[in-house]
């Protein structure tokens, strides 16, 4: 089972050019669903505040971020589970999720060579250009392997220019002032509910600082993996720009197949500063859970960036054609001056998916810009909505927003949702939203099918189009990738 | 190389064609006019295999094989084609990748290598250039955007590059200019080497003045009621389809 499973990775992998993509249709499986065989500590089930101080113990941290995990945790407490999403799904019970578990620890690691093959593995399986060998193709990686960031690559020829590129946990020791700097500042604990409890009990996640007037020269890029059975993910990153700086940061989701739900509640902050600019793409493809709709994660996670200088630039990118439910709103606070905010998302459903989600915009400042492009595609029973909140502020002088929201159906039983949300305190401000909603057309089918090209890949080439403009929007290894798992996620679902 | 006999085709529980018999041989140019809704486009889909239409009756033997039973895709890669009398739109893709898609699956059914980036680029500027066709409208989103003239001009570079065998065109003349019409009738016309065939659908007699049939058949109420050379064509033109109409009751009633 595992070797075929080796086999599917491997050939995808040789794939490059993107009409070979829409070839490779063979599986419908999910194919990143192996279990890797490492021996990992767990924690026990359950939430108090001795197994908050127990991951915290665990990861060596500082005091204060021991106590800033229990405020979070006490706030938590006190917090209603929210409901107001249009997804359904039986009620977590969260004393049954363990909050911990951690490849078992070695002793302190110099180089990758030193991390437990297996490791090493399933990073492999999963396509992370690890070895610096592989520098050629410009990715640093930071590998979130269920809760502990394993190992980061390039970190030398990054530090060279006085960019930081570590996990989480090592900035809580080696840069202690910045993370006490910047972590909640974006997203505060008392935020929402999945956001305390990921500030109470996160377990890693990636830390970026990139100095003023520097310009990363690659793409930095996490990938996470839940491994453990009834593990919670909740992993936090945090990414500073300082003036002028630019950063175009990758993320990379997937799980192993499991029949019941696992939840995956993760926070990410960016903060930049004047003439600052961070790209954020994400292509998540958790476990869907299967046909029926057992199994599959819940994605529950807080995305917010802060625009807090003048000209200043968020751009989020996001395909997202995995979790059972997806419920989360990349959002942009735009403070400073003439700053931008963009959103272009991809939301694919099948069989029994939900998804709820979109972004915020929030104008502040004068002049400041946002995009908003949203391609949802449902398929199967599946129900997508788009969520999206624009707001100008009534000292936002000459803001302006452009939302424009497309749905695509796909076969009699799926749903498309739009719930635009829009508040404007100032005259000057100009905000457009253009929705459509279409249902794939035969005529389409037909007229490809007439050209020599069979349906499977009519359906890709034309839902391919119809996401073009976010796909655009991805660095180039990334669109290839978010095509081949439309392709996948979409298999049978026409003709 | 298509032998159409007896055909008998539904949409939605109607019956449209009622026993089409049509001999078209390699080289030849045929002609099927006919008012509306006699069933030309319904022909036109039967043949290409729109899965909206039921075959009840009869057979088509395309180059001595059973037509009725390959799919759409497959008969397009055997050579077949339709100039689509409305063009569809397909956003975010663009012409060329659409026609390296099809192009690479008509070969590879055939047993051909796909062509490389160069090869594909200059056979793209060698047809263009026939049809007096602005190159920009390659990168352009399919029939996004185009013009009528545009999406039917489209078709006939599709047919150049693709290089099928039988070539079906669906009131190809409709809402075209006489400019276009020339432009669109000359691919054609260089199109034509006397190995492959064309069947063109028109409700008008003026597309051919400039694609001249070898035969003209005039589609009535599902079938064929008269047949003749070119000179028919011009003979409906003159006398209207209320003639042939007329002639039909009167055949009916005899």
């Amino acid at each position: 089972m595992n070797n075929l499973k080796e086999k599917e990775l491997k050939s995808s992998e040789e794939i490059s050019d993107d009409m070979k993509v829409l070839d490779d249709l063979t599986s419908s499986e999910y194919k990143w669903g192996f279990v890797t065989d490492i021996e990992s500590e767990t924690a026990a089930k359950g939430l108090n505040e001795d197994v908050i101080r127990m991951i915290s113990k665990k990861k060596n941290e500082p005091e204060w971020m021991t106590e800033w995990r229990l405020k979070a945790f006490r706030y938590w407490l006190k917090m209603e589970e929210p409901t107001w999403s249009n997804v359904h799904y039986p009620k977590i019970d969260f004393q049954n999720i363990s909050y911990y578990s951690a490849p078992k620890p070695k002793p302190k690691l110099n180089s990758l060579d030193e991390v437990d093959p297996e490791l090493l593995k399933t990073f492999e399986k999963l396509g992370i250009p690890l070895e610096e060998q592989k520098l050629l193709s410009g990715v640093a990686v930071d590998a979130v392997f269920d809760s502990v960031s394993v190992a980061t690559t390039f970190k030398a020829s990054l530090n060279e220019k006085g960019i930081i590129f570590c996990s989480v946990s090592e900035a809580v020791k080696e840069h202690p002032e910045l993370v006490k700097k910047y972590l909640g500042s974006v997203v505060p604990y008392t935020d929402n509910f999945y956001a305390a409890l990921n500030a109470a009990v996160f377990s890693d996640g990636s830390f970026v600082f990139i100095p003023k007037g520097v310009r990363c020269p690659m793409e930095l890029s996490t990938y996470f993996r839940i491994n453990t059975q009834e593990t919670g993910q909740f992993e936090r990153t945090l990414i500073v720009a300082e003036e002028g700086a630019y950063v175009s940061y990758l993320e990379g989701c997937t799980a192993p197949i499991r029949d019941n739900n696992q939840l995956h509640a993760a926070v990410v902050e960016l903060v930049v500063l004047d003439n600052a600019e961070i790209k954020y793409s994400t292509v998540q493809n958790w476990y869907p859970g299967d046909k029926e709709g057992k199994g599959g994660i819940y994605n529950f996670v807080t995305k917010r960036g802060a625009c807090r200088g003048k000209h200043s630039k968020i751009s989020w990118t996001q395909v997202e054609t995995g979790s059972a439910i997806t419920w989360k709103y990349p959002s942009c606070i735009l403070q400073g001056d003439y700053s931008i905010g963009e959103f272009y998302s991809v939301a694919v459903t099948n069989n029994m998916q939900q998804a709820d989600t979109g972004t915020k915009m929030i104008h502040l400042g004068k002049h400041t810009k946002s995009t908003v492009v949203s391609k949802g595609i449902s398929a199967g029973r599946s129900n997508n909505s788009y969520r999206g909140l624009i707001k100008i502020g009534k000292n936002a002088e000459g803001a302006r927003n452009y939302t424009q929201c497309d749905s695509m159906l796909m076969g009699n039983r799926s749903g498309a949702h739009t719930f635009p949300y829009i508040e404007v305190e100032n005259d000057s401000a100009k905000v457009e939203h253009e929705a459509t909603t279409s249902k794939i057309g035969e005529d389409q089918i037909f007229y490809l099918n007439q050209r020599g090209i069979a349906t499977e890949d009519a359906v890709n080439m034309i839902v391919n189009g119809f996401c073009k403009e976010v796909f655009k929007e991805l660095p180039m290894e990334f669109a290839v990738e978010a095509q081949k798992l439309l392709a996948i996620s979409l298999e049978g679902s026409v003709g | 190389m298509l032998s159409i006999k007896d055909l008998h085709a539904n949409v939605e529980g109607k019956e449209i064609l009622k026993g089409i018999n049509l001999e078209i041989k390699a080289g030849e140019v045929h002609a099927i006019m006919g008012p509306n809704g006699s069933g030309k486009s319904t022909l036109a889909n039967v043949l290409t295999g729109n899965k909206s239409y039921e075959v009840t009756g009869g057979g088509v033997l395309f180059d001595g094989k059973n037509l009725l039973e390959l799919d759409t895709e497959t008969r397009a890669r055997q050579g077949m084609f339709l100039a689509f009398q409305y063009p569809v739109e397909i956003p975010g893709i663009s012409n060329a990748t659409f026609l390296k898609t099809a192009l690479n699956e008509i070969r590879k059914y055939k047993g051909e290598a796909e062509l490389t980036p160069k090869q594909f680029l200059e056979k793209i500027k060698e047809k263009a250039k026939i049809l007096g066709l602005d190159e920009t409208l390659i990168s352009r989103y399919v029939n996004v955007g185009f013009s009528g003239g545009e999406k039917k001009r489209n078709e006939i570079f599709q047919m150049l590059m693709l290089e099928p065998k039988f070539v079906l065109l669906d009131e190809t003349d409709s809402g075209l200019d006489i400019d276009a019409l020339r432009i669109v009738s000359d691919g054609v016309n260089v199109y034509k080497n006397g190995k492959n065939a064309f069947l063109v659908i028109t409700h008008y007699q003026r597309l051919l003045n400039y694609i001249q049939p070898d035969f003209v058949h005039v589609l009535y109420k599902g079938r064929i009621i008269k047949s003749g050379g070119k000179e028919l064509a011009l003979e409906l033109e003159e006398k209207g389809y209320d003639w042939i109409k007329t002639e039909e009751v009167e055949t009916e009633n005899a």
